[in-house]
């Protein structure tokens, strides 16, 4: 799905998260939104989710204005910063717990639901683990059922707050790679949120630098390397 | 300070730093213990022993009095409605106050706490004047057949009132820790806002929920003060059981005081059995949430 973010800004009362920003992101593309913390990266990937509302601007997907939609009807497979798993329900009832929440005309059989969990499970090769309950997994383990669990709804688009900020080196390292695998699987948009420019250069195809609530830089990985535009994006990425 | 600590330590390296002296340690468990018998477990058996001081059969007839049967069933009645109600009340201010951001939330927290630091007498002043016969409101209400002062809508109102607290006050503190991640999921994941409730917020909170209520119930059962001023103390109608326990010790019928009284108090280790009993059994389901 393609995204067209115009001139969004958001304000909470009265200082600014983000000032107007526009930006494009082609179908398919695997993007990093790029900044230090107070940047207004996870206010934007909130708003793409329709999580918070723009105070002005509007942003389209597929050419149709988002404004209409509910966080519900967006359909985007959201991964929180902490997760955010359900701890009372096991790994199984998480993954499923979005077909379970359609409407009965669409909700698919309980043996295709099982299928489908069985099949995410999979995908992020833990197969084992749908009888435990979170508090059960380690930091990697939650973050991989966390990504099945969005995956599970058909997601139109994948956002991913600082889906790696919590775990260690090693473990960051393996699941940056199975991230790329799944988007390259799924063919998904995924937009990512992170403050860290060795993941965001590594993984991404397009780099979003932001500041401030502004975007300091477009651009794909080298030429934001090569062709710093301002001098935040050269210190930022040379730190 | 901690130069000293630190000097100290390796001369009683034999024993965990966190341990005082044997000595120390039963000297505080029997200060204690003596506390809690002399101020629990005394006065509990006092009142059972003074209930069957003549004999069982004594006790129960005092209790198969018409009167006595009837407080009984007005506090059960009047625990019925206002624990669920205040359960209600109780999760929506709760939720109200964790999940959204508005102007005023300090002063309705502070609205919650107003019960606590209001003495429970002039709070059934307070409805007697608002509803009692001589008010605009309560003269109309009479007229047209319901009353509310020296009648059950009075001591509802005035249980619920002093009971308000108990589940918002269990709950916020919960449902600040848990944080909105969790619903905020189940929304992007196309649950509807009731159903979030049900499936997210509502496990989440059960324990706490549940302590809540039973703590309201207690109150509710025992509350005393408000009640004495709405109910009008009209044996076999109005009176509850702590306000029937207190006139019939004034009357020195203390085999019948002390019977409903222990009635009351076995009320009382029944919900507190009920909560152990629930937390043992689910105490996987209780560690799972916690280690999260």
């Amino acid at each position: 799905m393609h995204i067209e973010i115009d001139e969004i800004a958001k304000t909470f009362g009265t200082t600014a998260a983000l000032h107007p920003v526009s930006l494009a992101i082609p179908s398919g593309a695997l993007v990093a939104l790029l900044g230090p913390s107070g940047s207004g990266k996870t206010t934007l990937l909130r708003i793409l989710g329709g999580l918070e509302y723009p105070t002005t601007g509007r942003v389209l997907f597929d050419g149709q204005d988002a404004a209409g939609l509910t966080v519900q009807e967006r359909r985007a497979g959201f991964v929180f910063q902490s997760y955010a798993l359900f701890r009372h329900m096991t790994v199984a009832e998480n993954i499923a717990y979005g077909l379970r929440a359609r409407p009965r005309a669409t909700r698919p059989p309980r043996a295709e639901i099982a299928r489908r969990v069985a099949r995410l499970l999979e995908l992020i090769q833990l197969p084992d683990i749908g009888a435990r309950y979170p508090g059960q997994l380690s930091g990697g383990q939650r973050q991989r059922v966390a990504l099945a669990r969005a995956l599970a709804i058909e997601p139109r688009m994948l956002l991913l707050d600082e889906p790696f900020g919590a775990l260690d080196a090693k473990v960051r390292k393996e699941l940056r790679q199975g991230l790329r695998d799944i988007h390259d699987e799924t063919g998904l948009t995924t937009v990512f949120v992170t403050h860290d420019q060795d993941e965001a250069m590594e993984l991404a195809d397009l780099v979003v630098v932001m500041s401030m609530g502004r975007i300091e830089q477009i651009g794909k990985p080298q030429d934001i390397r090569a062709r710093p535009a301002t001098p935040f994006v050269r210190d930022f990425i040379t730190a | 300070m901690s130069d000293t600590t630190l000097a100290a330590a390796p001369a009683r390296r034999h024993r965990p730093v966190t341990t005082e002296t044997p000595l120390a340690r039963w000297a505080l468990i029997l200060l204690a213990g003596g506390g809690l018998a002399l101020l629990v477990f005394a006065p509990l058996a006092a009142v059972f022993a003074e209930a069957l001081a003549k004999g069982v059969t004594a006790a129960v007839e005092s209790l198969a009095n018409r009167d006595a049967r009837a407080a009984i069933r007005l506090t059960l009645t009047i625990a019925a409605i206002s624990v669920p109600l205040n359960a209600a009340f109780g999760i929506a201010a709760a939720w109200l106050i964790t999940k959204f951001d508005f102007r005023g939330k300090a002063f309705l927290i502070t609205l919650i706490d107003l019960p606590f630091s209001v003495s429970p007498v002039v709070a059934g002043l307070c409805i007697v004047l608002m509803f009692g016969a001589n008010s605009l409101i309560g003269g109309w209400l009479v007229a047209q057949g319901y009353p509310i002062v020296f009648a059950l809508p009075g001591i509802v109102l005035a249980t619920v009132f002093v009971t308000f607290p108990f589940v918002a006050r269990e709950l916020i503190p919960v449902m600040i820790e848990q944080g909105r991640a969790e619903e905020e999921a189940a929304l992007t994941l196309g649950a509807s806002g009731w159903r979030v409730f049900r499936t997210v917020t509502l496990p989440n909170i059960r324990w706490a929920l549940l302590y809540g209520v039973l703590l309201c119930n207690a109150r509710a059962m025992g509350e005393f003060g408000a009640v004495a001023v709405v109910s009008g103390k009209i044996r076999g109608q109005t009176a509850t059981m702590p306000i029937t326990i207190e006139m019939l010790y004034n009357e020195y019928l203390s085999v019948a005081a002390f019977s409903l009284a222990a009635v009351l108090t076995l009320l009382a280790l029944v919900t507190l059995l009920l909560k152990t009993t629930l937390e043992i059994r689910h105490a996987d389901a209780l560690a799972a949430a916690h280690r999260h």
